[in-house]
């Protein structure tokens, strides 16, 4: 599959390193070139200096045949308007964003991004932990 | 009616000022702790220190009876959001956002945002006005009818001199509404001949704007 991933940070230089590892062609962005250093030596996909949020830039990292779209920068509303340029103006089959503020994922949930609030998930997971002692089960 | 207006900057701060003065009920966000202080010396208790795109926030100032919500920072992507966050989770019927990168208005109109103001491209439209060589000016772009007037400057080797307008081939859904010709007022008729020199008022479908302008100066080189 070709996967574009905006924000290089922990999490969007993990998921490019594991799915270029399983052969997708991966296309990172970030605007800073130092978020780069997170990814593994020989890293073998495309690496893309710009904001995710320029459709310009959005197209050197191939969003128009990109079968999956992921955003994952440290700004909530930078992320949802990359989302947005994804699934509204690309049309990609499969669009996933990070929003970190509980209200405006549900909003966008219910406007049919898929969207994943960890500040929502930890905070579930630790609240089952200490009312039921249910294990956390995170690795790593 | 309540205005909420968000983003406290030279813009938002002057936009504020004018609807106060209007005799609008407004509310000013900023996020900056700095300008909240410039902007509560000028305007008092109006004035509210948060995040715009949060939901508390946009509550705390009163979104669910505002009848406009105005983002007018200087992050496009906070802009968007601002605006939707009110419009889904307050019901604000109408949202305006200011958009720096001119390339996002038509993403944003896409979104659902009702009104999009670009300074890039107001400027762009008034050196067009005012820079009388260029053949082919927009005058006007009404976005939910997808319609334009553009004026047109017929140039000496234009293709379309000496022919009366009926026998133009012009494209479809557009029409010559009105010819400026040394300074008197024409309204056309099918029988009107064009000279060098004339300024054609033209209403045309923003889609057909590149082939007309091609009928009237010619191939572009």
């Amino acid at each position: 599959m070709r996967i574009v991933i905006v924000g290089c940070g922990r999490v969007g230089s993990r998921v490019a390193a594991e799915l270029a590892s399983e052969g997708h062609q991966v296309s990172v962005v970030d605007q800073r070139q130092e978020a780069f250093r997170r990814l593994p030596e020989r890293f073998p996909g495309q690496l893309v200096l710009g904001t995710g949020i320029d459709e310009d830039v959005l197209r050197s990292a191939g969003i128009e045949s990109a079968d999956v779209f992921i955003a994952v920068t440290e700004d909530d509303n930078t992320n949802i308007m990359a989302a947005q340029i994804a699934q509204v103006i690309y049309r990609v089959p499969k669009v996933i964003l990070r929003i970190y503020d509980p209200e405006r994922a549900e909003v966008y949930r219910r406007l049919g991004l898929t969207v994943i609030c960890p500040t929502r998930t930890v905070a579930d997971l630790i609240g089952e932990h200490v009312r039921e002692g249910r294990p956390l089960g995170v690795s790593g | 009616m309540y205005v909420i207006v968000v983003g406290g900057g030279k813009v938002g701060y002057y936009l504020t000022k004018t609807l106060v003065n209007e005799g609008y009920e407004v509310f000013l966000i900023e996020k900056n702790p700095a300008k909240v202080h410039v902007c509560r010396e000028r305007f008092g208790a109006i004035v509210m220190q948060g995040d715009g795109a949060e939901v508390a926030t946009l509550a705390a100032a009163g979104a669910g009876r505002a009848d406009v919500v105005i983002a007018v920072t200087g992050d496009d992507e906070d802009n968007l959001v601002i605006c939707q966050m009110a419009r889904e989770r307050f019901g604000v019927r109408r949202t305006i956002a200011r958009v720096n990168n001119p390339k996002n208005e038509e993403l944003f109109r896409k979104l659902g945002i009702d009104v999009t103001v670009s300074h890039t491209n107001v400027i762009l439209s008034i050196i067009e006005q005012q820079i009388p060589e260029r053949p082919f000016v927009h005058l006007l772009a009404l976005r939910h009818a997808d319609l334009a007037i553009v004026e047109a400057k017929v140039a000496p080797d234009s293709p379309v001199i000496d022919q009366p307008i009926w026998q133009l081939q012009l494209p479809p859904e557009v029409i010559i509404t009105a010819i400026l010709r040394r300074g008197e007022l024409i309204i056309p008729t099918g029988q009107t001949v064009i000279e060098p020199g004339d300024e054609l008022i033209i209403v045309t479908k923003q889609r057909r704007e590149a082939e007309l302008r091609e009928l009237i100066t010619g191939p572009a080189l």
